[in-house]
């Protein structure tokens, strides 16, 4: 384990998840909006974003899934270290961390059950950017309609059909966060042209 | 250093709860079970929503307390001192000025906004507890969509009383899907539930939480022939004239006189103070 494994830990750790949390609840409630959340750094290519969600959400009663590029001795040390969630495959993953190529195929990730539909993955996204442009958002949490740039399209409008079950997902690029709840129904603006 | 932890509960606590929470948002109106923790107050105190607000709270928050629309009565004050004493946060009674509002028994007058979280305190989550006592099976008719009991529950009423008796936690649907209890507040209360604010309900003893993002459709459920009524009072307030609010009655004299006033006092207050009187207000001059 070196030194950065030790480090990237949150300040004040009572402030700062707590900050990080309003951040994690205003973005999956108001989709596509972008909120900053930032203090804890991991490991490349995790971003602080991402590093701050995992270590204010999980902890060792959360099953995590670090998919592709995310897994790598360095950020498995410090998820040890900071978290303590058990690492696991996407089949028994509460919360996956990874590119949108590496977590591809979502529909490996439990969807929860019909009496218990809250059992069911969160998906952390690992963005380049995040831009309010390309699909259309509309559904709970959003006046009339959002705008917000996916990875993909197909995959959200199944999953929107599988509600009241299915993922939940948050996407980060560097401090920056956004979600998308299962309950968000995506279009692309360019086919309903 | 103090020896609790910033508002209170315990990092590990705070972050079930909030994954709790967010599950509640991304299943509007499904009540999410979690492992609710003692708190140093009885659990007719709303714990449900004491913990929600202690996972909600940041250090920048201003939280307002109310209790049947007032800020002043013990339960209030008791959980607004717990915060102020264990987060160190603002606090205030003006609805406006508030980010998280925690309340028991009513939404305030004031139309609430972005960046406002409504934080409910529940004593009775499940709204076919009173059909169906197992939990087993009322999970079972969630699931199952099953809500045709509620109904024939609801038609009960008409047949017997002539129109649908239930004035306090009056069941809503939310975003189509679930059946929801919206905690005792005032059927007056239910068409507000359709807001911008974020609303969050905690019940401790049942251990569940269930959430309503903004901009979610929420409806009262009713009948083609007997449509909701949210039923207001045909007077108005006796201290700002308001028609608009919901209104409590006070005896005022040993004879039975009798005032309705606004439950709301945030809003009666401010009414007052911008000039607005009632039939029983103090004139221009006993005011001054
Ligand atoms: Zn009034």
């Amino acid at each position: 384990m070196d030194m950065q494994s030790l480090s990237g830990g949150f300040a004040t750790p009572p402030q700062d998840s707590s900050r990080a949390f309003r951040a994690a609840l205003e973005t999956l409630a108001r989709p596509g909006t972008i909120h900053d959340i930032s203090g804890a750094k991991a490991p490349a290519p995790v971003s602080e974003a991402a590093a701050t969600l995992i270590l204010t959400l999980c902890d060792p009663e959360t099953p995590l899934y670090l998919a592709g590029a995310h897994d790598t001795p360095d950020i498995r040390d410090w998820v040890a270290f900071h978290i303590g969630a058990p690492l696991v495959g996407p089949e028994q993953a509460m919360f996956a961390l990874g590119a949108w190529e590496a977590l591809s195929p979502i529909t490996v990730f439990p969807i929860g059950t019909p009496e218990y539909p809250d059992r069911s993955t969160t998906l952390i996204v690992e963005m380049d950017t995040l831009n309010q442009d390309g699909m259309r958002l509309s559904g709970p949490g959003i006046k009339d309609s959002a705008m917000l740039a996916l990875p993909d399209l197909a995959p959200f409008q199944m999953n929107a059909g599988l509600f009241p079950l299915g993922l939940d997902f948050y996407f980060t690029a560097g401090t920056r966060l956004a979600g998308l709840p299962r309950t968000t129904n995506v279009s692309d603006l360019m086919e309903a042209n | 250093m103090s020896d609790y932890n910033f508002a209170y509960l315990d990092e590990q606590t705070k972050r079930m709860i909030r994954r709790a929470i967010l599950k509640g948002i991304a299943i509007p109106g499904y009540q999410v079970p979690f492992a609710s923790r003692e708190m140093p107050m009885p659990y007719g105190w709303g714990t449900g929503g004491v913990q929600v607000t202690a996972a909600c709270l940041t250090p920048e928050d201003t939280l307002k307390v109310i209790d049947q629309g007032a800020d002043d009565t013990t339960n209030a004050v008791s959980i607004r001192k717990f915060f102020e004493k264990t987060a160190e946060i603002a606090v205030t009674e003006k609805t406006g000025d508030a980010t998280v509002i925690q309340t028991r028994h009513r939404i305030p007058e004031e139309p609430l906004g972005e960046g406002q979280i409504l934080v409910y305190q529940v004593p009775i989550p499940e709204p076919l507890r009173f059909l169906e006592p197992r939990e087993t099976e009322t999970r079972k008719m969630h699931a199952l969509e099953e809500y045709g009991l509620m109904h024939v529950k609801l038609y009960e009423d008409i047949a017997r009383h002539g129109h649908i008796a239930t004035s306090y936690a009056y069941p809503v649907k939310v975003e189509g899907r679930y059946v929801m209890d919206p905690s005792p507040i005032p059927k007056f209360d239910n068409p507000k539930m359709e807001m911008a604010a974020i609303q969050l309900f905690g019940a401790g003893r049942e251990q569940r939480i269930y959430a309503v993002p903004p901009y979610t459709k929420v409806v009262s459920l009713d009948f083609e022939d007997h449509p909701f009524d949210p039923s207001k009072a045909d007077h108005p307030c006796d201290l700002c004239g308001a028609e608009h609010t919901y209104l409590d009655e006070v005896i005022i004299d040993d004879a039975g006189g009798r005032m309705f006033v606004c439950s709301d006092t945030d809003y009666c207050a401010g009414r007052q103070a911008k000039g607005h009187r009632g039939r029983l207000s103090p004139t221009e001059e006993a005011a001054q």
